[in-house]
């Protein structure tokens, strides 16, 4: 009797710890016969989508290793980038060696927004996913200032084609053809009427083993201490500011190579708009993968972004079919991908109360033991 | 080599908080392989001693330390804790201080991992080395089985008993090659029976390696039964240093107690005989550090009730949870109507009133006014001081009336402050618990609870803030519980006392009754 309980709690736990996941694999499931698309397009979309979204969402891991939640920052990483790629473009290096050089160039700028952030956050323990956030918006202000009035006028900007008509400022949009799907097309293999991206996926598969080295590092295990308990680590000589700020710097060095990745799959850059969406949609992949803001593992960013892009080739369908309106759809999926950010935010804060009323529940059981 | 030198020898320590003297010429010495029990109440200066010793910054951000301390005959003062444990001082503190998802292994080397070079870590530094797992279990069981009590390293804490987690700590300090003294600060208070057994064992197997340790506890019979010495502290003064064969407990307890000058009350009355205006029944109360686990307890109507005991053991747990601050359960009934738990208002409403232990925090409204701060209360619950407008419909402050008040509050319990509307934060601790007391009383509750009013203030304060609560009881009639770890303290003010000890009221006695009862009482149950 007993352990039958038991394990009907253990399922409870398993279905309360993993709803959302839950939820998005049965949206999906009713979804898919409604839109009725065929399995090798829907394949086709989830492969191009994984290959371009994981290595961003799994640039999110380290700082929530660390205790830091959900880097909302790694928007500064993508916007390094971004002025990358604009240089590449500008001098016209194509192909890999552009991507690469592209990478290459965020790399420092990423860093240094990085250890802005990060010295920013250690200044607001506690608080680092609403700060950064905020600072995501601030940077975006300074990246408009740099891209819109300072490229061409005060940074040479040699091709015209990427100006603005006025001669300074670049243009809202910055053709990336010559870079487009260069890394995926290489070794890209077919199966069964699946194209796959091998070389990316070897790249993500390579930035997997990566974490995992990571994590037994020495590093590693500091960041997992301070992310436990600050006072602890700081207590047995850990110096927790430093890793903190490490652990912001690499994610915002991961992001920016992560979007290099990413925009070469899209194939045309949104100078004003790539950016600004990117941070939101991966926390909320993360998340539908079944992360919370103090958990996250590899499995949870692969089976995120499958559920989540899923859901995103087929709401505006089955929005459209439903309702006789695609815009619905549209405007489902990005509502969803709020609401869940919200929901991770909410249980967060009730897993911890719970715990804590959990003790209550121990002493009461502890007095009616004394009864007996 | 200096063999004789003791270990640790320690020469007129002194040490004051801005002017409040806490220690005062402290010496001891200890030798390898001695083991010291550390005895002492609340207050008495155990743990300012340890932090000294221990090269805690609170002790050098308050000005530092006179006297010296000498290892091996040698002259040492330690900036950091970090020094102190270079020298071969390890601590386990009262909280434990361990990561809640690690393992025991990674717990007891954290920060000090075996490591193995890779090629990354040659590129960019030490910190991107892996870390030797099989060297660590290795390391880690080494220092368990030196403990001498099994633990499973590969536990992770949060899965622990609490008393494992104690084992934890230990065989952190144990982990170090170093180690030549162990402070442990109570650390059997959350071991069961058997467990402390355990720990005893060990620490009779560390003296036994030649590490000297320092063990703080309030159990006594512990203390007879594995250490070499006995220290008694007192009021900041050792008052006894004797060895433990040559004692016993209720020498102990005097010695710990004992005031030189026994206060009594002038003016004792007889207990009174009323009817019960408060019963607690099986009340518990999940409050940290403070856990009350199985209170009973009867306040009879118009007495002052004391509530005494050791720090931790559960006395602030009592009105915070009966007041709904903490989470709480069980049955409280105030004058024969069962009063819900874990909802403030509810309390408030029906004519209880609170003065918190934390002042600061709970207790004020610190960058508001005087005025605010006493009449906060009262207006709020009771919707006093305030005048009808439009018929009723909004409610105006009624500033002169509130002006009023504060003024008499001021007045009457000789609140030291430029004006009414002084910010509370800017008035000494003294007069912050003044305007505590203020804003209860204006309630005119009929009950009140009052949690270590005396903590932190002057004697001239204290004096005074003893006297409103007598006055306020004898004058209104109104039923004062107060709990306090100053023990004659209580007996200067309260008919009877209740004694809590292990989160249970271990006995309840007339305030007139000796130190040395109270004092048996307060180590009775202690867990």
């Amino acid at each position: 009797m007993n352990g039958k309980k038991t394990s009907g709690q253990k399922l409870l736990g398993f279905l309360g710890a993993n709803s959302v996941p839950i939820m998005f694999i049965i949206i999906i499931a009713f979804c898919i016969p409604v839109v009725g698309f065929s399995p090798t397009f829907l394949l086709n979309e989830i492969v191009t989508r994984l290959s371009r979204n994981a290595f961003l969402i799994l640039s999110l891991l380290i700082p929530i290793m660390a205790g830091m939640g959900l880097n909302f920052g790694m928007t500064l990483g993508a916007m390094a980038a971004e002025i990358a790629l604009i240089f590449v473009t500008d001098w016209q290096i194509w192909g890999i060696p552009g991507m690469v050089l592209a990478m290459i160039l965020s790399v420092p700028l990423s860093a240094l927004l990085g250890l802005l952030c990060g010295k920013i956050l250690n200044a607001a323990k506690g608080r680092e996913m609403i700060t950064s956030y905020i600072i995501s918006f601030f940077m975006n202000g300074m990246y408009q200032l740099v891209v819109l009035y300072m490229m061409g006028s005060i940074i040479p900007i040699l091709h015209n084609n990427i100006k603005l008509p006025r001669g300074y400022g670049v243009r809202s949009s910055v053709d990336l053809t010559h870079i487009r799907k260069c890394l995926d097309n290489l070794l890209a293999v077919n199966v069964a009427g699946v194209r796959i991206p091998l070389l990316t996926i070897l790249i993500i598969a390579a930035m997997c083993l990566v974490i995992v080295w990571f994590r037994r590092t020495k590093l590693g295990q500091d960041m997992r201490a301070v992310g436990q308990d600050m006072e602890v680590a700081r207590a047995a000589g850990i110096d927790v500011e430093r890793t903190r700020l490490i652990s912001i710097v690499i994610s915002t060095v991961l992001a920016g190579i992560g979007m290099v990745i990413y925009l070469q799959n899209m194939g045309d850059m949104a100078t004003y708009s790539s950016h600004s969406q990117i941070g939101m949609f991966c926390i909320a992949a993360l998340l539908v993968g079944g992360a919370s803001v103090d958990k996250a593992s590899i499995g949870n960013v692969f089976l995120g972004v499958i559920l989540f892009h899923t859901m995103f080739i087929l709401a505006p369908s089955a929005g459209a079919k439903i309702t006789g309106n695609e815009v619905i759809g549209e405007y489902f999926r990005v509502f969803v991908s709020y609401g869940v950010i919200t929901i991770a935010l909410v249980m967060y804060e009730t897993k911890k109360r719970r715990e804590k009323a959990g003790i209550g529940q121990q002493l009461a059981a502890a007095q009616k033991e004394g009864d007996k | 080599m200096s063999n004789q030198a003791p270990l640790l020898e320690l020469k007129n320590i002194k040490k004051d908080f801005f002017g409040n003297q806490v220690l005062e010429d402290i010496n001891l010495t200890l030798r390898e392989g001695e083991v010291l029990g550390l005895v002492g109440e609340n207050g008495a200066g155990k743990s300012t001693l340890m932090k000294i010793l221990f090269g805690m910054n609170e002790i050098r951000e308050t000005g530092g330390y006179g006297g010296d301390i000498l290892l091996c005959g040698e002259k040492v003062s330690f900036a950091t804790p970090f020094e102190a444990l270079e020298h071969g001082i390890g601590m386990v503190h009262q909280e434990f201080s361990l990561i809640p998802g690690f393992t025991a292994t990674e717990n007891i080397l954290l920060n000090r991992e075996p490591q193995k070079k890779s090629v990354l870590s040659e590129v960019f530094g030490e910190r991107l080395n892996t870390l030797d797992r099989h060297e660590m279990d290795e390391r880690a069981e080494n220092a368990i089985e030196k403990m001498g009590v099994h633990i499973d390293g590969n536990m992770v804490i949060s899965d622990m008993p609490v008393g494992h987690k104690q084992f934890t700590e230990i065989a952190r300090e144990l982990s170090k090659e170093q180690l030549r003294l162990l402070i442990l600060d109570e650390p059997t208070a959350v071991l069961t029976e058997q467990e402390a057994e355990a720990l005893l064992d060990s620490i009779r197997g560390m003296s036994a390696r030649g590490i000297a340790v320092i063990f703080i506890t309030h159990r006594l019979q512990e203390i007879l039964n594995v250490c070499d010495k006995v220290v008694v502290m007192r009021d900041g003064c050792i008052v006894k240093d004797v060895p433990a064969k040559e004692t016993s407990i209720p020498e102990i307890t005097r010695w710990m107690v004992g005031r030189s000058v026994n206060t009594t009350q002038e003016d004792a009355r007889p207990i009174p005989e009323t009817k019960t205006i408060l019963s607690i029944e099986r009340l518990w109360v999940d409050m940290p550090g403070e856990t009350v686990r199985d209170v009973n307890l009867e306040v009879r109507e118009g007495e002052i009730l004391g509530i005494g005991g050791l720090a931790g053991q559960g006395k602030l747990g009592i009105p915070n949870g009966i007041m709904g601050l903490y989470d709480a359960g069980g049955k409280v009934t105030f004058e024969g109507k069962e009063i819900p738990l874990n909802s403030p208002r509810k309390c408030l409403d029906a004519n209880l009133a609170f003065v918190s232990e934390d002042r600061r925090g709970v207790g004020l409204l610190l960058d508001e006014s005087l005025e605010w701060n006493i009449s906060f209360p009262a207006m709020q619950i009771q919707g006093k001081y305030l005048k009808p407008l439009l018929g009723g419909l909004v409610h105006w402050r009624d500033e002169a009336a509130i002006r009023e008040v504060t003024q008499q509050y001021i007045d009457e319990l000789q609140i030291k402050c430029t004006s009414s509307r002084q910010r509370a934060k800017e008035l000494s601790g003294g007069n912050q618990q003044k305007v505590c007391l203020a804003k209860a009383f204006a309630l005119t509750p009929k009950f009140l609870f009052v949690s270590e009013p005396t903590r932190g203030i002057d004697v001239g304060a204290k004096a005074l803030v003893l006297k409103a609560l007598k006055k306020f009881n004898r004058e209104n009639g109104v039923t004062i519980v107060m709990i306090s770890s100053e023990l004659e303290e209580l007996r200067q003010i309260c008919d009877r006392i209740a004694i809590v000890s292990g989160g249970r009221i271990a006995g309840i006695r007339p305030a007139t009754d000796s130190s040395e009862d109270f004092g048996a009482l307060m180590v009775s149950q202690v867990v």
